[in-house]
């Protein structure tokens, strides 16, 4: 063929890639320095003496390690030495135009929350439980990771979910119900799955096949929720608390060999099956997205849904299932509130944990995997408060509250790179 | 198999997009559609390939009527589409992409990625292209993305073979390799439709040519029909297909861009290292394949692009650093590359659309009030002045062919003090009356003594109105060589070839 050798001749320019730079902002120095700054002013401002006990063992468990006990100025004060190093060091690496690698910032967020802890825990008799602080972390961050699962499912397949309050509560609602007459926490588990779908069926109806602005229809389905729940609980479940509301738990399950490790066992290994499920549903979930057929397709009816169209995906039907799958998951958590948490139902008991999930979607890109990660971290926030009224810290309890906001804030604020979201996300699908 | 179309009638609204069209396709045959933008060679594609529904007609393939609901419908029965706007998921690889919509699964349903890519091998090792199969799209160049595409439709076993505007991105060499490779398909047996308004290439591959207007087929040409009757009738009048200008009468202000670097968000230099300078009374057209730098190379000119560094003077200012107010208070006039995005707000009228850069003082606003009296003679003068062919002032500009808003947007950039042109593919999507009189304006424009700057991706349009021709590749600069430099050495330019070894080889 005569085009054979112009094709060799022009494969080198083709080939050939454009010139790149690395972007670095300052944003995450400027974060850095501004947590380096308030720390080392609740350190002159507050100033604490006396020991802090960091325990790393139960009674329970097998091995038995000692209480560590540390003079806690001291240690504060060597943590902002740290902070002050790591931030120094990121200000340099921004000037020099690089990226400040993620384990400098895992150095900080470690130094400043041992330093956080040695301060807060200063001086009191009672020992601070790490085991607590951890496997309490993971706890708390069940509604957050399969929140933040169900956000990554439906963004990925283009449709924003903002949802995931409402599929929280409503699902935490339905399984307190469930699993009160059923006497059975499984069967509370299901009923959560459903509600879940059920609240997403309602978002793919007027995002999906009536195009109505993703957003929106989110926030109020958010609201709406609250309020349909609220009164059905007033009405309902109050009267009748104790056969509707006064649920079946998943108890620990403590898996054998594996909870006996130290620290890591009881933390990862002492929990309710919800737990364990979740720590299956998050490979899983990336699994399915990146190596099936159904998740090669609904990514591409996230990226560019007129592509997907014209290679005869139904766009709408492959929307539809992602969405309702991620109504589902998110149930799951919503499970958490009323099966292992609490027995019952509280008038709005997930408090905004649904937009808690939606910003570890953002802080985890968009990634399964990191969005659960993301969802850890503000968990752990949301423990910190808990496991410190535990110490008897001085910091007000209400201060605390705050706590996985910030952190929240901060996070994807300052620590975020740069992130593309699916192309197509929050775009309804038109024909032609 | 052999494709025929019978009656297809398409409306949007009271837009009749397709009027009754009748087309046969042949097996082993090229057959190119020719017509204008807008003619509706895109809207009939679509529907074969049932994307749209026709209101009226039949698509028949080996003479059985067919029903399709879809573009799967259209892809089992044969049919296989190159689309104008590429249909490939950016962050997809080859493989993944070839492989979508009839994915092969191994066990627990995950996808079998070696089969794919076995597939992608295979077909590019018949037609002897190099596409690596886990090479994520959005890195791919154009040509070879395109490429990707024709994989895509191959692997489904396409016997029909549809190639919507295929060459508007490439390079004049890269459009002769697909046109071998169309070649190649065709004595394989395929039908191939191959649309574009370029007129060289329909004489060099057509077996027959259909000629589309206004939503009609007016009739069909042989391939060795000239270039003016071919354009007549895809017009429906004589064109003049040349401009017509003077030696220029160079002045000593104008442009000078030293050094300009500009990177995007994500952290690509979209422009490197770019210098060149345009006197007053010249027109420097910049030429290259679609996204090389020469859009983010005009915003940056007019302070749009946010990461630039260099030089930019107009008459001895810097411009960089400015605003886009500041700099247009300098008397630079832009037409940007995508006038209905960019350039126009759809809802606003012609006279609103008129006066959008002057709503900061007299005349237009006094004491914070619209001057409507003012504005409204402005724009009755303007679009006489213009040839704008609206019912009145106060039409939106939405409502008006490409052509006419076109021609209100240079009115508006025209219509200022200027001491610097800017104009982005000033011509694209127009029709050929607007086109005539959009260069005609940018010449006098020239001669009144202003530097002007000109991009545009079709090479003779670039030819036409240059007085030189910077090609750009990469972001770079390849060279700036005189207007009438040899089209083969401009071709070999778009591809990132130096001036002389392009020279050297198309003499050798
Ligand atoms: N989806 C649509 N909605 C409304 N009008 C459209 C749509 N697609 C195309 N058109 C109009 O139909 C006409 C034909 O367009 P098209 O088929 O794209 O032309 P061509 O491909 O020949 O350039 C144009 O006037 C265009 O504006
Ligand atoms: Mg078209």
């Amino acid at each position: 063929m005569s085009a054979d050798h112009k094709t060799t001749q022009l494969d080198a320019p083709l080939s050939e890639t454009t010139r790149t730079v690395t972007l670095v902002s300052w944003k995450t120095a400027g974060v850095l320095a501004t947590v380096t700054l308030l720390y080392a002013l609740l350190l002159v401002a507050v100033p604490h003496s006396g020991d802090t006990r960091f325990l790393l063992s139960q009674r329970s468990d097998f091995f038995q390690i000692p209480v560590v006990v540390l003079p806690s100025a001291p240690l504060a004060w060597v943590c902002a030495v740290v902070l002050l190093a790591v931030t120094a060091v990121a200000a340099v690496l921004t000037a020099r135009r690089r990226r400040t690698p993620t384990w400098l910032v895992v150095v900080y967020s470690a130094a400043a929350l041992t330093g956080f802890l040695a301060w807060a825990g200063a001086g009191s008799p009672r020992d601070l439980s790490i085991v607590g602080l951890l496997g309490g972390a993971v706890l708390w961050s069940v509604p957050f990771v399969y929140g933040a699962l169900g956000g990554v499912i439906g963004e990925r397949a283009g449709v924003v979910n903002i949802a995931i309050e409402a599929q929280l509560l409503g699902a935490a609602f339905t399984a307190a119900v469930v699993s009160s007459i059923t006497d059975s926490a499984v069967a509370g588990l299901a009923a959560a799955l459903l509600a879940g779908a059920l609240v997403s069926l309602v978002l793919g109806l007027f995002a999906i096949t009536y195009h109505v602005n993703q957003v929106i229809v989110g926030v109020v389905l958010n609201v709406l929720v609250v309020g349909l729940t609220s009164f059905l609980y007033s009405q309902v479940l109050v009267p009748s608390a104790e056969t509707l509301n006064s649920t079946t738990r998943f108890t620990a399950v403590p898996i054998p060999v594996l909870s006996d490790i130290p620290v890591l066992g009881p933390v990862l290994f002492r929990q309710p099956l919800l737990i364990y499920l979740m720590f299956l549903a998050v490979p899983a979930v990336w699994f399915a997205l990146n190596r099936t057929r159904w998740g090669l397709r609904l990514r591409a009816v996230g990226e560019h849904p007129k592509a997907a169209d014209t290679v005869g995906i139904d766009v709408v039907r492959t929307r539809y299932n992602a969405v309702l799958v991620a109504g589902a998951v998110a149930g799951l958590g919503g499970a958490f509130y009323t099966t292992v948490q609490l027995s019952q139902f509280g008038e709005n008991m997930t408090g905004g944990a649904g937009y808690i999930a939606l910003a570890a979607v953002i802080f985890g890109k968009w990634d399964p995997v990191r969005a659960a990660f993301a969802g850890l971290l503000f968990g752990f926030a949301s423990n910190l408060q808990n496991v410190l009224s535990v110490v008897g810290s001085p910091v007000p309890s209400q201060f605390m509250l705050m706590v996985p906001y910030v952190v929240t804030l901060l996070a994807v604020a300052g620590l975020v790179g740069r992130s593309r979201p699916p192309a197509a996300s929050g775009e309804p699908y038109v024909k032609g | 198999m052999r494709l025929e179309l019978r009656g297809i009638t398409k409306r949007f609204g009271a837009l009749v997009a397709n009027d009754h069209i009748d087309l046969v396709v042949e097996p082993g045959e090229i057959h190119c559609l020719l017509g204008e933008n807008g003619a509706g060679k895109s809207t009939l594609m679509n529907v074969l390939y049932g994307l749209y529904e026709a209101e009226e007609g039949d698509i028949l393939l080996d003479d059985e009527v067919q029903r399709f609901a879809g573009p799967g419908d259209a892809m089992a029965a044969g049919i296989g589409m190159v689309h104008q706007h590429f249909m490939l998921v950016p962050v997809f690889t080859v493989a993944e992409n070839v492989m979508l919509g009839h994915e092969q699964t191994r066990g627990g349903g995950r996808l079998d990625l070696d089969a794919a890519r076995a597939q992608v091998r295979e077909i590019s090792a018949r037609f002897g292209f190099h596409v690596d199969p886990d090479a994520v799209v959005e890195d791919l160049p154009v040509g070879v993305q395109q490429r990707v595409e024709i994989i895509k439709a191959l692997s489904r076993n396409a016997d029909v073979l549809v190639f919507d505007e295929p060459t508007a991105v490439l390079t004049p060499q890269e459009t002769d390799e697909l046109m071998a490779i169309m070649r190649q398909l065709r004595d394989e047996g395929a039908a191939i439709v191959f649309i574009t308004h370029k007129l060289r290439e329909v004489r060099e591959v057509a077996d027959r040519i259909t000629v589309i207007r206004h939503g009609k087929v007016v009739g069909e040409a042989s391939p060795t029909a000239s270039d003016a009757e071919l354009a007549s009738l895809m017009v429906g009048r004589a064109v003049e297909l040349t401009v017509h200008k003077d030696a220029p009468t160079l002045r000593d202000n104008g442009l000078r861009v030293t050094d300009l670097v500009v990177t995007d968000e994500a952290g690509t230099v979209v422009v490197d290292g770019v210098s060149f300078e345009v006197s007053g009374g010249e027109v420097l057209a910049v030429a290259g394949v679609q996204g090389n730098g020469q859009t983010e190379l005009t915003e940056a000119l007019i302070g749009l692009e946010g990461d630039v560094t260099g030089s930019i003077t107009l008459d001895g200012k810097e411009l960089v650093g400015r605003s886009v107010r500041r700099i247009l208070d300098e008397g630079v006039g832009f037409v940007p590359e995508d006038r209905t995005h960019d350039g126009l707000v759809g809802e606003f009228t012609i006279a609103e659309n008129l006066m959008l850069d002057r709503s900061d003082g007299p005349p237009f606003v006094r004491r914070g009030a619209l001057q409507l009296a003012f504005r409204d003679r402005f724009a009755r003068e303007k679009i006489a002045e213009f040839d704008v062919r609206a019912q009145g002032i106060a039409t939106p500009v939405g409502r008006l062919s490409g052509g006419n808003q076109q021609k209100v947007v240079v009115a508006r950039e025209m219509s200022r003090d200027l001491r610097l042109f800017v104009a982005a593919q000033p011509t694209r999507g127009v029709d050929v009356g607007s086109i005539e009189f959009i260069h005609k304006r940018i010449i006098a424009t020239r001669d009144a003594g202003v530097p002007v700057v000109v991009v545009s991706t079709e090479l003779d349009e670039a030819v036409a109105l240059a007085d030189r021709i910077m090609v750009m590749y990469r972001g770079k600069v390849v060279g700036i060589v005189p207007a009438d430099t040899p089209r083969d050495v401009l071709g070999l330019m778009m591809a990132g070839i130096s001036p002389e070894d392009a020279k050297g080889e198309v003499t050798a």
